[in-house]
């Protein structure tokens, strides 16, 4: 026991005397949060729109003040002909233009109806849709306050309730999903890495001449990737509890325990990747292309898989990350309890015991 | 004690032989050489003798245990220096001999009196990390690692390589300290002038043993008279030597060419007379005795 308490010390004392992997271990997750956080969202913020107001009515005025009260949009108006409308879209400098014709109000009190007109730049189909949305759904609240003083016969109000993101922020999403990104990473390659760096640099051989269990010098090479994984949830959760106002809704003792199991995964992949391989590089690179694309495809964060073709769907079973997204998911926001995760806990299970099963069956205790 | 019988090694699909049926025996408390050149095949012995390669071929005991069967019994009692260093360069060198200490279930302060010598040679930079040491101290250091844990058997696969002369002097004399302690060593080096400091040595080349003796049996049983020559023109006058139809082997040996001739009953006034003819100035000639090296040369060319 002493030896294996040594081992993990000189374990730690690699990584935290290597300033590198001490910004990879922790500046990474610090890194990826911020950066999906405030820059890589799909949120759409201050999108540039010109109003060009050829009534300057009641009518008109309501509505530009309530486009302009929404963060969506940045609102500029304007005057411009047809023409000068398409070089700005061209250029750029607008993403959407809004179209009031003239007499408006007028129309509307006498005709019962009147039109606006919405320009999008679809070049990027997405931002279009969710824009065009966005005036579609502001012209609707103030159309319906409108009607509150009428008389309609009949009206048909679909009442729209955002389950678990009233507010469709993008970090629910992406909070989940970088943890396990983050974990997958930190584990799977660090714990690689350092195994097979021990057969790279020869201070395997030397172990393998003591008495000490070539079991335990792998063992204990995952101690210390556990606990400095467990440092990164927290700060991940911290980041996003006051970083980003996300609360966690279900019990954090649970998401612990599911982080702690997905760990042991992730650190039992990292255990076989280093009995399979001999080189730094090469284990460097089966973890990130093993490990780092398919979270990225097959976890759902980025990608709904319920989208893709049948057999990607079938491949994304085998993506731990994939059950842990689920996990933390349905824990941080949904706030449900173990009754609801019990079926992903079970596949990690299997998981980590066919890892460290083949691992040990694979394991050598001579050089080749 | 170290026992071999016929082991054999290939490697790859072509089944290169890296050990060709090799058998030796070493008493316990032998100071044993293994002299011979790069890709000799002296480090698949010590990894088939430390258990961590499996021999492909013959059988192999240390202390009494097998090499394939009993590896743990073995891993317990032996010392072991690949020729790698192998220690860890982010840790200081109190942290290494510590953490190895550990490791072999003992400590520092149990077997500090057979580390004592080395030891205190490093121990001014006991806070530096490993990685920074010179070649020398490395190699110090790494000596005291394997020595931490008492073994009964030692291997040390070439310990004095990239190591300066006077370290490497100092290195073969805490050898023979731990020979007087009635450790059994097995040591590798490609450098012929160390072979004497040894008991015995085998000469071993291209995976073959060629001669196992005591250094001096080994230089005594060099058949022919043996002369060293020097002249101002050492490039003509090896040229010479190596086309002259009396000449049986000659090859440079430092400042010398060292030569044999065919006719072992040449006297030196002889071959100063036959060099004259070939127009060479400033020749020194005289009869001088074989080293290590120049048997090994003779054993290969035979």
């Amino acid at each position: 026991m002493k030896q294996f308490i040594t081992f993990v010390k000189k374990e730690f004392a690699h990584v935290l005397r290597d300033k590198k992997t001490l910004f990879i271990l922790f500046g990474m997750p610090v890194m990826q949060i911020l950066i999906f956080g405030f820059a890589l969202t799909n949120e759409i913020k201050n999108s540039q729109l010109v109003i060009i107001d050829n009534s300057h009515d009641v009518a008109t005025q309501q509505i530009i003040t309530r486009i302009e009260a929404s963060r969506y949009f940045e609102t500029e108006k304007t005057m411009m002909d047809a023409h000068e409308m398409e070089s700005a879209f061209q250029e750029g400098n607008i993403k959407m233009a809004l179209v009031f014709p003239a007499n408006f109000n007028e129309t509307l009190l006498h005709e019962n109806k009147a039109q606006i007109q919405v320009i999008a730049d679809a070049t990027d189909p997405n931002t279009a849709n969710m824009l065009s949305n966005y005036v579609s759904s502001i012209i609707g609240d103030y159309q319906q306050d409108l009607n509150k003083t009428m008389e309609v016969p009949y009206r048909i109000i679909p009442e729209i309730r955002m389950l678990y993101n009233p507010q469709l922020k993008g970090a629910p999403n992406f909070v989940p999903g970088v943890m396990a990104l983050v974990l997958m990473l930190v584990c799977v390659m660090m714990t690689a890495i350092s195994i097979v760096k021990e057969k790279e640099t020869g201070t395997m051989e030397v172990l393998l001449v003591s008495p000490f269990k070539p079991v335990l010098v792998i063992l204990s090479k995952a101690v210390p990737y556990l606990f400095l994984s467990l440092v990164n949830v927290i700060s991940i959760l911290l980041l996003s509890v006051f970083a980003l106002d996300l609360p966690i809704n279900g019990s954090l003792l649970l998401l612990f325990a599911e982080s702690t199991l997905f760990i042991v995964v992730c650190l039992a992949l990292g255990i076989f990747i280093s009995i399979k391989t001999d080189s730094q590089q090469v284990a460097m690179l089966i973890s990130l292309m093993g490990m780092l694309l398919p979270t990225m495809l097959f976890s759902g964060f980025m990608f709904p898989i319920e989208n893709m073709p049948m057999p990607l769907q079938v491949i994304s079973n085998l993506v731990p990350s994939k059950w842990y997204y689920i996990i933390v998911k349905s824990i941080m926001i949904k706030g449900l309890g173990f009754s609801a995760i019990w079926k992903e806990t079970l596949v990690l299970v299997a998981m980590t015991l066919f890892l460290f099963g083949i691992s040990i069956k694979n394991f050598k205790i001579r050089l080749a | 004690m170290i026992t071999l019988q016929n082991i054999s090694k290939w490697y790859g699909k072509e089944k290169t032989l890296a050990v060709d049926s090799v058998s030796l025996s070493i008493p316990k408390g032998e100071l044993f050489g293994l002299i011979g050149p790069d890709g000799a095949g002296k480090t698949s012995i010590f990894r088939m003798l430390t258990t961590v390669l499996l021999p492909d071929g013959g059988s192999a005991t240390v202390n009494g245990f097998d090499v394939v069967k009993d590896y743990h019994q073995i891993r317990n009692c032996v010392g072991y220096m690949p020729g790698k260093f192998s220690l860890y360069p982010d840790l200081s060198i109190e942290e290494n001999l510590n953490f190895f200490a550990t490791i072999f279930n003992t400590t520092v302060e149990e077997n500090y009196d057979l580390i004592k010598d080395i030891y205190i040679q490093i121990e001014p930079f006991k806070k530096r990390r490993a990685g920074q040491l010179s070649g020398g101290m490395k190699q110090k250091l790494a000596l005291c690692c394997a020595l931490i844990h008492k073994p009964t058997v030692l291997f040390l696969d070439e310990p004095t390589t990239g190591v300066d002369p006077v370290s490497r002097k100092e290195f073969w004399e805490m050898l023979k300290r731990l020979k007087a302690q009635g450790i059994t060593i097995l040591v590798s080096t490609p450098y012929m002038d160390e072979a004497t400091l040894c008991d015995r040595i085998a000469l071993i080349q291209n995976g073959k043993i060629l001669s196992v003796e005591t250094p001096d049996k080994i230089r005594a049983a060099y058949p022919d008279p043996l002369f060293a020559i020097k002249s101002d023109n050492m490039s003509d006058l090896l040229k010479i030597l190596r086309s002259h139809p009396l000449v049986k082997n000659s090859y440079a040996f430092g400042e010398f060419a060292h030569a044999t001739f065919k006719n072992e009953f040449l006297q030196e006034k002889d071959l100063g007379e036959l060099l004259r003819h070939e127009n060479l100035t400033a020749v020194e000639l005289k009869r001088t005795e074989a080293t290590i090296e120049d048997c090994f040369i003779q054993l290969l060319s035979a």
